[in-house]
């Protein structure tokens, strides 16, 4: 195997209790090719913050193990942190440093010399060179999102965590920030983001790991998963229950209740044709009498609880 | 050894100084100049000579001391605890640095900080006193020793506080205290019998009794005594830290 196809992040069997004695991750295996835009995707609380803590730094690691670019984060810290760009969750800054000093303190922070060409660079990729000698307090959120991102992107890191970029953003910056990941994907920087929108899992991720309670309920490549998890369900309420599904029928996904009261229909919202309507001409040719008729999209939650019950 | 690391934290430390420079440097030359007027005149007109040495000069050492030590321990405590209270540590704890550079970071620019105000002092206070120094490398040494080692306790205390009344509390409850008692504007020899003894558990009389020696060859104790009380003071400190760090206390959840 050549350094090329090894994965850059290695995650084995990871746990992670507080000092609480709250359990935030309860095993996490996983492996994050080199390259490739990974989405954490998850509720709070799901612990996406947790995890990247322990890749790099913030929190202890003490049960199970963690390579970046093969290098163990706990022996070998330095080898491996110095490979890593971190974007916290929450907008760190020191409030009175300027914005080209600040990025440059992060480039020292992480043992590369002093290359004022370089950040420039940086800060003209992430449109921050007119405020270069701007204090951080007198930035708006959305940039100091991006100084942030400046900050770790000083040293040249060769994978990025980004934890959760857009959480409370309007959706103009979160396009802006969208830009600025495909750029960075482009370039070859390996990406680790999380969110608790789909639609951001959607739009940038190569893959998605489904995190909840601690656990990765599944890792799927994301054209794969967005079909399963886009779809819409139709509930048909009948006046009289029906003892079975109509053999007439079968060509449909459906799912009588229990009492026999409703049937679900599946369908893929995405899809061009929903075949409602023809399904509807079918219930009544089966002689199904109709009492009610209602769509219901899967949240977020009802996937995770979906999930949950497949997960074996 | 992370040597980039090491010198951004020095330069950055070293300019939220400068950014305050008028404040850090006004403040000590105007309280200088009030103990001058307070002690200097008001109570020595009353006490003409201590050991043979001119009231006025002979509490410069201790009036240095009391700053130098302030500073320090404020210094550092607060450089640390800022990066905690805005949440800009993560950036340290991820960073590829060990705690010995951050360490050195840290306590390096409290402690130059530290030390030139100690300087500024010493040259206010020749305004108002005639101050020969006899030993000026030795005195030279136990000024820096001083803030170093202060500056890790500092260090240590703005890692252990959780708000700012906690950052505050030591260096206004132990050290100020500390200091008044450790002979710093008097002889211990001046205290009754029972409060010399007492006197000889605080490290500071250590402090300034050996800085005052390198000023005018007299002391409450012996400089090596002096000299091992520092080195006692800085291994514990270094030890503490060491600790910290090695179990993440208060840094790492
Ligand atoms: N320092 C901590 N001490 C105790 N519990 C914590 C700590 N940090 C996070 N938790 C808990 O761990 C769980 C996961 O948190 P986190 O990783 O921040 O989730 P996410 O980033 O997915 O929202 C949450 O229940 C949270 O309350
Ligand atoms: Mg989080």
């Amino acid at each position: 195997m050549t350094s090329q196809d090894r994965p850059i992040v290695s995650i084995r069997d990871v746990r992670k209790t507080y000092a609480t004695g709250f359990q935030a991750l309860k095993g996490v295996d996983l492996e994050i090719a080199r390259g490739e835009v990974l989405a954490l995707l998850g509720p709070n609380g799901a612990g996406k913050t947790t995890l990247i803590s322990l890749i790099c730094g913030m929190a202890r690691l003490e049960e199970g193990i963690i390579e970046v670019g093969g290098h163990d984060v706990v022996r070998d810290y330095r080898a491996a942190r110095r490979m890593i760009g971190l974007v916290p969750q929450e907008l760190a800054l020191e409030p009175f440093s300027k914005v080209r000093d600040s990025v440059a303190y992060s480039r020292g922070l992480f043992g590369k010399p002093r290359d004022d060409a370089r950040v420039e660079a940086v800060l003209r990729s992430l449109s921050l060179w007119e405020k270069r000698d701007a204090k951080i307090n007198e930035l708006s959120g959305g940039m100091k999102r991006r100084v942030l991102i400046a900050k770790a992107l000083a040293h040249d890191p060769e994978v990025l965590f980004l934890d959760e970029p857009t959480a409370g953003v309007d959706v103009e910056l979160r396009k802006g920030m969208w830009d600025v990941m495909r750029e960075l994907r482009a370039q070859g920087v390996t990406i680790i983001l999380t969110t608790h929108y789909i639609e951001e899992a959607e739009a940038m991720a190569d893959r998605v790991a489904v995190i909840s309670g601690g656990r990765i309920l599944l890792i799927e490549e994301t054209g794969a998963l967005m079909r399963r998890m886009g779809s819409k369900r139709l509930t048909i309420e009948l006046q009289t229950p029906a003892g079975a599904i109509p053999p007439a029928l079968e060509r449909y996904d459906l799912t009588l209740s229990a009492d026999g009261m409703s049937i679900d229909y599946a369908y893929d919202r995405a899809a061009e044709r929903t075949g409602i309507a023809s399904l509807l001409h079918d219930l009544s040719q089966a002689g199904l009498r109709l009492r009610d008729v209602r769509t219901t999209q899967d949240s977020l939650e009802d996937i995770f609880v979906n999930l949950v019950k497949e997960d074996p | 050894m992370n040597l980039a690391a090491i010198r951004a934290i020095y330069v950055s430390e070293m300019a939220r100084t400068f950014r305050t420079l008028l404040q850090s440097v006004v403040s000590p030359v105007i309280s200088t100049s009030l103990y001058f007027v307070v002690f200097g005149a008001a109570i020595g007109s009353r006490i003409d000579q201590v050991e043979g040495v001119a009231y006025g000069a002979f509490i410069v050492p201790g009036l240095i001391m009391l700053t130098v030590l302030t500073q320090s321990v404020t210094n550092a405590a607060f450089g640390i605890y800022f990066p905690k209270f805005v949440g800009t540590i993560y950036e340290t704890l991820s960073a590829p640095v060990s705690f010995w550079e951050v360490m050195v970071g840290y306590v390096g620019a409290a402690a130059t900080k530290a030390m030139m105000i100690g300087l500024i002092i010493y040259a206010t206070a020749n305004l108002f006193v005639d101050l020969p120094i006899a030993h000026p490398g030795l005195a030279f040494m136990f000024l820096a020793l001083t803030c170093i080692s202060f500056s890790m306790f500092g260090f240590i205390i703005g890692i252990w506080a959780k708000n700012f009344e906690q950052l505050q509390l030591v260096p206004l409850l132990v050290i100020t205290p500390l200091v008044f008692l450790g002979g710093s504007f008097y002889s211990v020899s001046m205290l009754p019998p029972a409060w010399q003894t007492v006197t000889l558990f605080n490290p500071v009389l250590y402090l300034v009794s050996g800085f005052r020696w390198a000023f005018f060859e007299t002391s409450d104790v012996a400089v090596g005594a002096s000299l091992a009380a520092i080195a006692l003071f800085m291994a514990a400190c270094l030890f503490a830290i060491r600790t910290i760090f090695a179990t993440g206390w208060r840094l790492r959840d």
